[in-house]
């Protein structure tokens, strides 16, 4: 690890540019297009109803009907509201039953990666610093998440409201673009100039509570990446570099603390970024039961 | 802690636990400070403009802010476009619904669709009358601009309400600046106004209306409940409380019933005669420069 990282900067190809040699660009962006596609997909099914009155989807991603059956709600805005003193119908609760039975068996974190708008934000802020080389800023601990789930919840219970929907980034964003954003824009702006300035993921690695609430959800999903083929592993560092919480891989890559190669961090979020950029095929998406190593 | 003690501490700098306890003491007390922020900012935001008006079926605001989710189905199902989420900056709590009744007011669906729409209980599914809504209530706010104020038949907020003759009812007085005609004024009765705001909508004003739909808790005064008011006792006693009044004379107006006070020129007490005052006595001390 010492070698690669004394490594001069100036003579590393860009991330991902060995998997793009070995499996074509579509190989080593496969996960990343079905990721935007998936995205994409999801915001278009929202905006089809106010934008061409195809009423697949009504409502936001904090609670939603889908085709007048399916209800759908966020499990942590529905933790606030229990907190705050009210119990919603039964509509709410099926709706977030759905959702951390889903989030359960797929891994909390795949909302943050695979639905979430605001990845698509930081993504491309993420993206930004790269490009730019920015180095340094102040990153909060990874745990100032959790701790501001709880707080949260506590703020919530104190003054009878939905303490954190007052300011949340996330809801305000995909409300936004929907229902109109009003200022909201300038706090999506303020997550996007926070992750390119101060902190590389500092707001869906490090402080969102909403992400927090599904990376708990995720402590035991079934569905979760293995670096199987960790033998093959040059240190070229690529997948740390573009993995959205670097921290969970050395566990299974570099057999750190365990012995096998599946990452179980409950704070992964399945997005398969670096299945996409490991030119060496190491990694690949199985089930938390999967143990075996090619 | 305690045990920590015992243990050497390293050369290098604190103790890994030390150093734990250190970062994360430091950001539960950021989280801390960011939740104390937003709760106070949540407090302090939730008070509702009073032109911003709830669907049907809201909770009282407070309850209504710990049970709506902000996810626009309400908005969705209402056929009209009269609601709306509020943006950040509207100055409504961001996210939830509300209408501007002089923009586009309640058209009062027989089926409240907003309210079945509702998946929480923000909106409450018991009510199924949309007449017993009580999203605000109208006022004639304005008794210097209203047309029917100044004697005109204008009558158009009365004529508009889906309530007419029970909400809004028009009520005869005498026109004192032409001494000759009637004013009928619109007058609005909280035992049926739904606070649609159909009548602030329609008020015929060019800019602001002078009849506003405000929010129930700014329209109305509490009931004076301390007070026993007399005639209500007699008739549900059957009787008065005080046994029958003394009758009293009045002096000079005795050959008139209680209480009729009118007096004709030449009827009445004689008036004292006019004695003119003592100089240097009373109010007129004649005294001249």
């Amino acid at each position: 690890m010492s070698a690669v990282a004394a490594t001069p900067k100036a003579v590393r190809p860009r991330v991902g540019a060995d998997a793009i040699a070995s499996k074509g660009w579509l190989g080593a962006h496969k996960w990343l297009v079905l990721r935007r596609v998936s995205q994409l997909g999801i915001l278009a099914l929202f905006l089809a109803g106010p934008w061409f009155g195809l009423w697949v989807v009504k409502g936001n991603l904090s609670s939603s009907l889908t085709l007048d059956v399916l209800p759908l709600t966020d499990p942590f805005l529905l933790a606030q509201s229990l907190v705050a003193g009210t119990l919603p119908y039964k509509e709410a609760l099926i709706g977030a039953a759905i959702v951390v039975a889903f989030y359960l068996i797929v891994g909390g974190r795949v909302f943050c990666s695979w639905v979430c708008p605001m990845n698509l934000v930081t993504d491309a802020a993420a993206w930004l610093r790269r490009r730019l080389g920015l180095k340094g800023g102040k990153i909060p601990s990874g745990d100032t998440r959790y701790w501001l789930l709880g707080f949260m919840l506590l703020a919530a219970f104190a003054t009878g409201s939905l303490a954190w929907e007052w300011v949340n980034p996330v809801s305000m964003l995909h409300r936004g673009l929907i229902f109109g954003f009003g200022l909201a824009w300038g706090i999506v702006g303020g997550v996007f100039l926070y992750d390119v300035l101060i902190a590389t993921r500092g707001w869906c690695g490090h402080i969102c509570p909403m992400g927090a609430c599904y990376s708990l959800l995720g402590s035991a999903a079934l569905v979760r990446v293995s670096a199987a083929h960790r033998s093959a592993c040059d240190d070229c560092m690529d997948c740390f570099a573009v993995c959205p919480e670097p921290q969970v891989i050395r566990p299974a890559l570099k057999a750190a603390g365990q012995d096998h190669p599946v990452i179980l961090d409950r704070n992964c979020t399945n997005c398969g970024r670096c299945v996409d950029v490991c030119g060496k095929n190491v990694f690949r998406i199985t089930t938390r039961f999967d143990r075996s190593e090619s | 802690m305690g045990d920590m003690q015992d243990k050497p501490v390293g050369q290098g700098g604190p103790s890994p636990r030390r150093r734990f306890l250190r970062e994360a003491a430091g950001v539960a007390g950021g989280a801390c400070l960011l939740s104390l922020g937003v709760g106070l900012y949540a407090k302090q935001a939730s008070a509702l403009p009073a032109v911003a008006l709830r669907p049907p079926g809201a909770l009282a605001e407070a309850d209504f802010l710990a049970a709506c989710v902000r996810c626009g189905l309400c908005v969705r199902d209402c056929p009209y476009d009269t609601l709306k989420l509020a943006e950040l900056g509207d100055g409504v709590a961001t996210g939830t619904p509300y209408f501007t009744a002089r923009q586009i007011p309640c058209e009062m669906c027989e089926d409240i669709p907003c309210v079945a729409a509702c998946p929480t209980g923000a909106l409450d599914h018991s009510l199924t009358d949309i007449g017993k809504a009580r999203m605000g209530l109208a006022v004639l706010i304005d008794h210097e601009t209203c047309l029917n104020f100044l004697g005109l038949r204008c009558d158009v907020c009365y004529r508009v309400c889906p309530v007419i003759d029970k909400a809004i009812t028009l009520e005869r007085q005498h026109n004192p600046r032409s001494d000759r005609h009637a004013m009928l004024l619109p007058t609005v009765h909280s035992d049926y106004c739904t606070g649609c705001g159909k009548c602030e909508k329609s008020c015929v004003l060019p800019g602001e209306a002078a009849i506003k739909v405000l929010p129930v808790k700014l329209a109305q005064g509490s009931k004076a409940e301390h007070y026993r008011k007399g005639w209500e006792e007699k008739e549900a006693a059957g009787q008065s409380l005080i046994g029958e009044q003394i009758e009293l004379p009045v002096r000079g107006l005795e050959g008139k019933a209680y209480g009729d006070t009118r007096v004709l020129p030449g009827q009445g007490p004689a008036p004292a005669p006019a004695t003119p005052a003592r100089p240097g006595s009373g109010l007129d001390s004649g005294w001249k420069p």
